[in-house]
């Protein structure tokens, strides 16, 4: 049957796979929409390279979903498209972080460098999952972000560090991105099973070392810190924000005008 | 539709050099834009790299090269072209000896 | 191609050493290669100048049209091999860029010449990408025209620009095979698909052959470029190598060429085509294209926002600089 839209059988692998799949993703998307718009080649450049990177990462953790999710009616599968491209917006399950729109250069590298701080560590915890496929999958991750933390990190240093302008726009960066964190290291039950397998571990053993790595750069980079603990959420769980859907919207509309099209 | 803008300020030119495989030399690759070491070292992964390029990369900037001058090519280089004694070529070895 | 618009041949202000230039004809003519610091023509730098940096102009105002699609590539697999390719259109644009800055041309002049709307660039980047057909028909059609008129130039009498066209043609190997794919996907889909691919054929056609440059007879700038070995192919030779690789092809996509008076001269073996409308071309050329406004109106909105991040990159080096001296 040629379908416009899919349903997922979340188990909790699934789930899994699916939350860090549409993480890379979307930012990916994000990043890729900077293409031939950067303040310099060289930077147009290494954003596309990280654009690259995390929209491989989403491929691999999609076919492992795929791999992983119970087969539907008729044996059919979800495949990585199925679910980048026929999945409504409260089906994806992504950190809302990842969705914000991408805003000037700066708001650009601070996203990225506090995401980065985060899943840096986070795969390489991961690279000592019992899964062996999940193992793989943070082992050629792990080498990807660690870059992109470190190209990160000498751009908010520079910036923050730059010029009057260039500290207030970070500083504001900062602001508005800072709400956006926590959902990062929150957990539930889905995600309690399989750290007890050993599959996956607890994002939030790696909050205190994120905020220290953050903390040395934004010395170095002289921006503080905001103090604000609230912290926003529910992009894991399919409520997201105005802007995912306008994402979607154009990301998706080719597909979904030709259900069963090969493109 | 002509709009004049304020002359944008040049950046500073490095020299790439990358190493391609373990034990080969660093070679010349290319020239990118860049205000401080770390952020050429960085372009120069980015732009030169990606295709699996490289193992290892120097970032040089350009104005620090000394060069020869191309007029004195003659002074400099052609005085070697008449030692043909420095090359092996120009002894007789009997075939009967073997590789020498 | 890239630098089709290339027309007048900037006369030399002063007489130089006639011997020098005798010499210098001599090592052309003995296919040596000259490098950024040899002595040279002054008309022979102005030249490449001008060549090179419309080349790399048309590099990054390419980036735009297929730019535009990256963000509605309809799988992954296509998501990511457009922005790859894409970027490597941006690096390419470095690299001839590089090339410029050997004969003394900053890059950020050059770059601010485009923005005024001084610098010319392929006229071929300013027409719009309307479907999804467009991205394959650009990959195989001005791709494919692309590396016709850039694997000569491998072989260009000056060393740095070679060298660069070396890197942008190994490097743009897939991008036609990328493009063709997409063709060939939609030629053998839907019915939808096929209309698709066959517009965007009929739109990209014309166009693409006037990436080659005006018809020879109205080329001036050809004689001394080739005398100089910075060109090796006329415009109509290497128009007709593109026309003969192309029709094949797109009989093999079973797609309809739009051109009534195409047909294969029995003895030549080649295809012969029917009237370009230069008129559009010079159109396109002088800023009228369908996007000619956009284009640069992008180009410059992204140098503008980026002006702050320079800056700041700048004062944090220079402040870097003054406490080492400290």
């Amino acid at each position: 049957m040629v379908t416009n839209t899919i349903s997922v059988s979340e188990t909790p692998q699934v789930l899994y796979a699916l939350r860090r799949a549409d993480d890379a993703l979307i930012l990916g998307h994000r990043l890729s929409e900077c293409c031939g718009h950067a303040p310099t080649l060289e930077e147009d450049m290494a954003l596309a390279n990280i654009g690259l990177d995390l929209i491989g990462q989403a491929r691999a953790l999609y076919a492992l979903a795929a791999l992983r999710e119970p087969s539907l009616e008729g044996g059919r599968a979800n495949t990585e498209d199925t679910y980048a491209y026929l999945r409504d917006v409260g089906q994806y399950r992504n950190l809302l972080l990842c969705e914000l729109p991408n805003g000037d250069f700066g708001r650009i590298i601070m996203r990225q460098f506090l995401y980065s701080a985060f899943i840096d560590p986070y795969w390489r915890a991961m690279m000592k999952s019992s899964d062996a496929q999940l193992a793989a999958i943070a082992e050629k991750a792990e080498k990807e972000t660690a870059y992109h933390l470190r190209y990160t990190s000498e751009w908010v240093i520079r910036l923050g560090d730059g010029t009057p302008k260039s500290h207030d726009r970070m500083q504001a960066a900062l602001e508005f991105l800072w709400s956006y964190t926590g959902e990062m290291f929150d957990t539930d039950e889905a995600e309690a099973m399989l750290q007890a397998e050993g599959m996956i571990i607890d994002a939030s053993v790696i909050h205190d070392g994120w905020r220290t790595t953050v903390q040395t750069i934004l010395d170095r980079a002289t921006l503080t810190l905001p103090q604000s603990a609230w912290m926003q959420k529910g992009g894991r769980s399919g409520r997201h924000s105005e802007h995912l859907g306008f994402l979607l919207a154009e990301m998706q509309q080719l597909p979904r005008s030709e259900p069963g099209a090969v493109w | 539709m002509n709009k004049t803008l304020k002359a944008t300020p040049p950046v500073q030119l490095w020299e790439v050099f990358i190493r391609s495989r373990s034990g080969l030399a660093h070679k010349h690759v290319g020239s990118l834009h860049a205000e401080d070491a770390e952020l050429a070292l960085q372009a120069a992964r980015n732009l030169f790299t990606r295709r699996g390029e490289g193992l290892s990369i120097w970032v040089v900037p350009s104005h620090l090269i000394i060069a020869s001058d191309p007029s004195e090519k003659g002074m400099l280089f052609e005085p070697a072209l008449s030692k043909a004694y420095r090359h092996p070529t120009f002894y007789n070895v009997p075939e009967e000896v073997g590789h020498m | 191609m890239y630098t089709q618009a290339l027309n007048d041949l900037p006369t030399p202000h002063n007489l130089e050493d006639a011997e020098k230039m005798a010499n210098f004809q001599t090592r052309i003519d003995s296919e040596d290669r000259i490098e950024a610091n040899d002595w040279m023509p002054e008309a022979y730098r102005r030249t490449l100048v001008r060549q090179i940096s419309q080349h790399a102009h048309s590099e990054i105002i390419g980036q735009l049209p297929e730019g535009a699609w990256i963000t509605r590539a309809p799988s992954l697999r296509r998501k990511a091999a457009l922005l790859a390719k894409v970027q490597d259109e941006c690096g390419h644009g470095l690299y001839l860029y590089a090339a410029a800055e050997t004969l003394n041309a900053s890059r950020e002049a050059l770059m601010d010449q485009l923005m005024e709307g001084k610098a010319k660039y392929s006229s071929i980047f300013n027409y719009p990408t309307m479907t999804w057909a467009d991205i394959g028909a650009i990959g195989w059609l001005v791709d494919g025209a692309a590396i016709m008129n850039q694997i000569p130039l491998c072989r260009c009498s000056y060393g740095p620009y070679a060298r660069a066209m070396i890197r942008v043609c190994k490097e743009e190997s897939f991008h036609q095979r990328q493009g063709f794919e997409i063709m060939m996907t939609l030629a053998k889909g839907s019915a939808r698909q096929k209309a698709m691919a066959q517009d965007a054929l009929n739109r990209w056609w014309w166009p693409s052959l006037m990436m080659f440059g005006p018809p020879d007879t109205d080329s001036q700038h050809s004689d001394q470029s080739t005398r100089w070995k910075i060109k090796r192919f006329s415009n109509d030779e290497l128009r007709q190598k593109f026309v003969d690789a192309t029709v094949p092809q797109a009989q093999f996509l079973g797609l309809t060429l739009p051109d009534p008076d195409l047909r294969q001269d029995e003895v030549t073996g080649n295809w012969m085509y029917g009237e370009i409308d230069w008129e559009e071309f010079k159109q396109v050329i002088a800023g009228n294209g369908p996007c000619n406004q956009d284009r640069l109106a992008s180009r410059r909105k992204a140098h503008e926002e980026g002006a702050w991040v320079r800056e700041a990159a700048a004062a944090y080096a220079a402040r870097q600089v003054s406490r080492h001296a400290a």
